[in-house]
């Protein structure tokens, strides 16, 4: 089936190419039928590219060696729900996830707007199947998932045992939809600078897809922190990699885009700004895939073997000079209609949070890039490292979390000072009484954690008091009672109240990332059993060593051949907090050359972590067993010297049990982290607010909500 | 390659022909149906046809453009009117503030109405 999916791409590649002529001939000549044309090639391209996903998707199920992608990242010992995620941790298979998504998403664009931005959605369409073209292209020409050796191994290498985690499998196809999300808008607002029109109609059809993009973009970021946290063994959710930054970046510009959108769609205002950070956007998305390509990145994101730097920047380079050129050119369709009325107003508000946000982008962006740039141009290695990042960012965070507070108590166009002052009780009170809270606990001596929590207390009230005020007036105008007023309250305004859940999440998840930075206790201890250690006001014990052995032909097998740990029991002022079982697991190489023995657990180890996890902290471990030990070194040199293959796991086994009976002192890294749960909920209410905002009302209740507005436009006027 | 799957490549393709050209087939079985000016009257009414699908093309868009306008102000007035429900609005502002946002609003209407009655 090799060959049907290699052709599925050539039709792919010929389907963009027809796609692109149709779409801009359509547009260019008025002629509808080809600007359709155009557009059901985007939809034949996602049917072409499903068709090359279920080939591949099937040769990962039935484990087809055939294909150089399936043995390079898959056995027959991975388990199922593994083998199906494994398609996208190859270069091949990711970057066929990329097209795959990207076409999905473009022909559910191009069908809600098939009846609107008539004049712009050729000129869309036309740039999503170029970048379609471009992806094919790269499959196509460089980096084929349809390549077959013969004969096929009778196995693979399996799945990097990194990667065996439930949120590694939907963190790829989450953050891909999110970077193919923002090249949505980035197409819509090419075409709308082309057909010189960026008008109510242009943001009416984009910012759904914006609003998308920033959903699926944060919550790939979410499971990334998460699986950093849960699965590698440094306990930490955000390290500041190039990748992780690369994925932020674009989040951050989103966000900025989505809360100018507003002053746009009100006031006419920002044209230039707002098409800017639409063009950002894509742009950045394009360069955090990118990143993973290049063969300048060292790092478990990165994808090995050849890399596809030259065309990713060629097209880089293309996007920012057609951008540059259409601003500038166009500058005169983009022209505010009006001015800022007042300072103290809601636009002055978004406005500054856009600079805060474009200023945090730009701290990421110069953080990442400038080093990597200085070591491809001069051959010394340059790092910038998490200080260096938290220096910049904790500051501008705190700044952004305050004006998520301020924004929702100051009214569109002008605010009277008196009513800002009285609204500003509420939320200010809350805050000063956090502070003194945090004085009486003694926690107030971390300043900025100190002030994020008050920042997030000034967030909560603030949103709180719209909720409440909102319900109140609701309820007198309607006659609801409370619950049903607020349910009617958020589904009539579900982008103003969608958007306060998020600022909730977002102040509720900043409150997490403070608390577990500036509070946690980290410890490296070395114990043997039966010894104890104090970390803060915990005490922990170890009780007695761990070891499992699993036969790669043991259809339990998931991936390791041995696993060393231990337990360990914790303890809080002598109350039991929780048992944990850290381990380390060694799977196989590969590598004959090891040995019979040492093939089988040579390759790269992999931490198991132990949590406690809960809501006012979470206790971590991991463990480094000592299998370096002499007695354990020198079982491994025995057989490999002295067993055929067939038996190497038999002193596996001697290993394990001679690390029962005798075990080395292990080396554990211990954290005990405060409030590490509320990032994750606060993440989840954020998701939860973003879809909200983002669902669309009913259509009676839009017709009624219009023609009511409209009678009450006239009959206001008629009394005027 | 084998027979099977040169029989799914050509089924895709076939499949991929047919979605891409229906707009095209369908163009022209409506210019079978009503044949245009250039099939009756040559070249120079062509130039008209093409000005006249144009006219509509435009007319279109404005419609449009109006449409999403008048969806946006309608929003904003409800939105001034919730902020002076809770409060961020005193009664004076409010006033000013919705009658201007409703005086933008008819000149939409207004428009829109033109518009329709020139089309």
């Amino acid at each position: 089936m090799a060959p049907f999916g290699y052709a599925c791409l050539l039709l792919a590649l010929v389907v963009c190419g027809y796609g692109i002529g149709a779409s801009l001939y359509g547009v260019r000549r008025a002629r509808p039928e080809f600007a359709a044309s155009g557009r059901r090639a985007m939809y034949a391209l996602a049917v072409v590219l499903t068709a090359a996903m279920v080939v591949l998707e099937i040769a990962f199920i039935s484990n087809s060696f055939a294909f150089n992608t399936v043995a390079d990242t898959s056995s027959r010992t991975t388990p199922l729900l593994y083998r199906v995620a494994a398609v996208w941790s190859s270069q091949e298979g990711s970057l066929l996830l990329w097209a795959w998504l990207m076409s999905l998403w473009s022909s559910l664009a191009l069908f809600l707007t098939r009846r609107r931005m008539r004049d712009i959605a050729g000129y869309a369409t036309a740039i999503l199947l170029g970048f379609g073209a471009f992806f094919v292209s790269l499959m196509v020409f460089y980096a084929n998932p349809f390549a077959t050796t013969s004969p096929a191994p009778t196995e693979g290498v399996g799945l990097d045992p990194l990667l065996r985690f439930p949120t590694m499998m939907i963190h790829p196809p989450m953050l891909y939809s999110g970077y193919t999300l923002s090249i949505i808008p980035l197409a819509f607002g090419m075409g709308a600078l082309l057909a010189r029109r960026l008008d109510a109609d242009w943001i009416r059809g984009i910012r759904r897809f914006a609003f998308a993009a920033w959903l699926f973009l944060g919550a790939g970021i979410l499971l990334g922190a998460r699986w950093s946290y849960a699965e590698l063994g440094w306990g930490g959710y955000w390290g500041w990699d190039a990748v992780e930054n690369a994925s932020l970046m674009p989040w951050l510009t989103a966000t900025a885009f989505l809360h100018s959108l507003m002053i746009q769609e009100k006031r006419g205002m920002l044209k230039v700004w707002n098409i800017s950070l639409v063009l950002a956007t894509g742009t950045l998305a394009i360069m955090g895939t990118f990143l993973v390509r290049s063969g300048i990145l060292n790092s478990i994101h990165a994808f090995g073997g050849q890399t596809l730097g030259v065309p990713f920047v060629t097209l880089i380079g293309l996007l920012i000079g057609t951008s540059i050129y259409l601003v500038v050119t166009r500058r005169a369709t983009l022209r505010s209609e009006h001015r800022l009325d007042s300072l103290l107003s809601r636009e002055s508000i978004f406005l500054a949070n856009n600079l805060v946000l474009v200023g945090l982008c730009f701290v990421i962006f110069w953080g990442t890039y400038f080093p990597l740039i200085s070591e491809a141009l001069t051959g010394q290695e340059a790092s910038v490292g998490p200080p260096w990042f938290d220096r910049y960012t904790v500051p501008l965070a705190l700044v952004l979390v305050l004006l998520s507070g301020i924004g929702p108590v100051i009214a569109w166009r002008r605010a009277t000072l008196a009513n800002a002052r009285r609204n500003f009780v509420v939320p200010c009170s809350l805050a000063l009484a956090t502070f003194a809270g945090l004085e009486l606990a003694g926690a107030a001596g971390k300043p900025f954690a100190s002030a994020m929590f008050c920042c997030a207390a000034f967030v909560l009230g603030s949103v709180g008091q719209e909720f409440v005020r909102g319900t109140r007036a609701r309820s007198a105008m309607a006659g609801e009672p409370a619950p049903r007023a607020l349910v009617s309250l958020v589904r009539r305004n579900r982008r103003r109240y969608g958007g306060y859940i998020v600022h909730v999440g977002i102040a509720v998840l900043f409150v997490g990332v403070a608390a577990s930075s500036s509070f946690q206790h980290a410890t490296e201890l070395g114990l043997s059993p039966g010894q104890s250690a104090r970390v803060g006001a915990y005490t922990v014990r170890y009780v007695r060593p761990t070891a499992t052995v699993t036969p790669r032909y043991d259809t339990a097998h998931t991936g390791s051949t041995l696993n060393l740990g231990a337990q360990l029991d914790v303890s809080k002022g002598g109350r039991h907090v929780a048992t944990l079982n850290p381990s380390e697991g060694y799977y196989a190489s590969g590598e004959a050359a090891q040995g019979t023995v040492g093939s089988l657990i040579g390759g790269q180890p992999v931490s198991h972590i132990a949590m406690d996890a809960g809501i006012t902290r979470d206790v971590w471990t991991a463990v480094q067993p000592d299998i370096e030990a002499p007695a354990l070194a020198r079982i491994v040199k025995v057989g490999d010297r002295t067993l055929p293959p067939e038996d190497g796991i038999l002193a596996v086994g001697y290993i394990a049990k001679s690390y029962l009976r005798n075990p080395p002192q292990a080396q554990f890294h211990f954290i005990v982290s405060p409030l590490v749960m509320w990032i994750w909920i606060g993440g989840l209410i954020a998701v939860g607010g973003g879809l909200t905002a983002i669902w669309p009302a009913p259509s009676t209740l839009r017709r009624r909500a219009a023609a009511l507005a409209r009678t009450r436009a006239v009959r206001g006027l008629a009394r005027a | 390659m084998s027979l099977l799957v040169a029989l799914l490549t050509l089924a895709l393709a076939t499949f991929v022909v047919a979605v891409v050209i229906g707009p095209l087939r369908a163009g022209s079985r409506a210019r079978a149906k009503h044949p245009t000016e250039v099939e009756r009257h040559g070249a120079a009414a062509d130039a008209g046809a093409e000005d006249q699908r144009a006219a509509i093309a435009r007319d279109e868009l404005a419609r449009d453009e109006l449409d999403a306008a008048r969806e946006a102000k309608y929003r904003e007035i409800r939105d001034c009117e919730l902020d002076f429900l809770t409060g961020k609005l005193s009664p004076e502002d409010y006033r000013a503030i919705d009658a201007q946002l409703r005086a933008e609003a008819i000149e939409i209407l207004d428009r829109f109405e033109r518009l329709t009655t020139d089309s």
